[in-house]
């Protein structure tokens, strides 16, 4: 089972609960960091047995002597990355996903792939927790191939936790993507409730279950009870405002080390998704 | 020669448009003939690399000169290799921004005048 941690909105507490959550289960689990443009799980676990390959996307290379001007590479690609001038065709690597159709659709064999970096996958190991994360290079704009990336390293045979990319953008989607359930956690102010709805939105066309956890849950004064009522979201459980997590968190110190009732929280929320999904699945 | 201006609209009183890529309107004006065209643009609401596109267009149409307000780093590239000359700031009517050109009062870019915009 796979249970992916996304917001909407930036700095609600996604890590916090993410690795809290893994830290929560008593069995072997993959924490998988798709925040990719700025991971910070790793902060929060001792983790030992490190190592990183590096991540790679193929960008077309056109040999312009061989090139008819046929625009068949232009016209296909739905990210605009090709121009077709007069005399060439101009690539922009800032805009290319690299999926190579361009390659495959030119009928005179005139592009060829050359791999161009986009970051790194680092695995490491966190007792129960196998953590791994993708860290894209410093103004690299294209997150998803990396994600993908990352995502394929799950294994189907331990319950996966997902840390999720904010916002609800294509990062955001092709992390969710997939998963057998998506926690949103949010805060009781008009950017949280906002963020919020949007996401839910994005979740609900995906077709994921979710459920909410309102951290910070005694500050701000928006209605996100009232609105999951509403939407018949379950909210899951409820982080009161506490200085001592802050301070913890500061320091790179995980939720239910700083406040160990949590542990059990947490776990007994992992239960409620798991009836909730095995029940889907039945 | 022909010279693109982009416009909000599709008449030579139009007001141009101050961006590039995503402009409503391509207005081609034939200095030999002293003919205005336009032409709806469809690549406007676009997610990205929407400069490419319209640069690409351009550049199709044997355009040799670009009136308009504001290109990014991708339509820059793209007008610059497909051979076009950039004129940025130009503002007013179509008809305006022509005459204003014509008379040497706009100055060619050599760079991008503001970073890409996405929809």
């Amino acid at each position: 089972m796979t249970i992916a941690v996304a917001s909407g909105k930036g700095g609600t507490g996604k890590t916090t609960v993410a690795v809290g959550l893994a830290l929560a289960l008593e069995e072997e689990v993959q924490l998988l960091d798709c925040d990719v443009e700025e991971p910070n799980s790793h902060l929060f676990l001792p983790i030992d047995e490190v190592r990183s390959t590096e991540h790679t996307i193929p960008m077309p290379r056109v040999q312009n002597d061989l090139c008819t001007g046929c625009g068949k590479c232009s016209q296909f690609c739905e990210f605009n990355a090709l121009a077709l001038l007069k005399d060439r065709v101009l690539v922009f690597d800032n805009l290319c996903h690299g999926c190579g159709g361009c390659t495959i659709i030119c009928p005179e064999n005139a592009i060829h792939e050359e791999d161009r970096a986009t970051g790194k996958i680092v695995f490491g190991r966190s007792g129960h927790i196998e953590h791994i994360y993708g860290d894209l290079n410093t103004g690299e704009p294209m997150a998803p191939p990396l994600i993908r990336e990352v995502k394929r390293h799950i294994t189907g045979e331990k319950p996966v936790i997902l840390d999720s990319p904010p916002g609800t953008t294509c990062p955001m989607v092709t992390a969710v993507k997939d998963s057998d359930f998506c926690l949103l956690v949010t805060e009781n102010t008009p950017f949280g409730l906002h963020d919020l709805e949007m996401a839910i939105e994005v979740l609900s066309d995906m077709k994921i279950p979710m459920g909410v956890v309102i951290n910070r849950s005694d500050i701000g004064k928006s209605d996100v009870r009232e609105f999951c009522r509403q939407k018949q979201i379950p909210v899951l459980l409820e982080i009161p405002y506490s200085r001592r997590i802050a301070e913890k968190y500061a320091v790179g110190t995980s939720i239910v080390e700083a406040e160990p009732q949590y542990r059990e929280l947490f776990a007994d929320m992992y239960r409620k998704i798991k009836q909730r999904a095995d029940g889907r699945k039945a | 020669m022909t010279i693109c201006i982009t416009s909000q609209g599709k008449e030579r009183t139009s007001r141009v448009d101050p961006r590039f890529g995503r402009c409503s309107y391509f207005c081609f004006y034939d200095t030999d003939a002293d003919e205005y065209t336009f032409e709806k643009n469809e690549f406007a609401g676009g997610v990205g690399g929407v400069g490419v596109r319209s640069g690409e267009l351009l550049g199709q149409k044997g355009a040799k000169v670009v009136l308009t307000g504001q290109v990014g780093p991708n339509a820059y590239r793209t007008l610059e290799a497909a051979g076009l000359e950039i004129y940025p700031n130009a503002d007013g009517t179509i008809e305006e921004a022509v005459a204003a050109f014509l008379s040497g009062q706009y100055s060619k870019t050599s760079g991008p005048t503001g970073p890409a915009r996405h929809a």
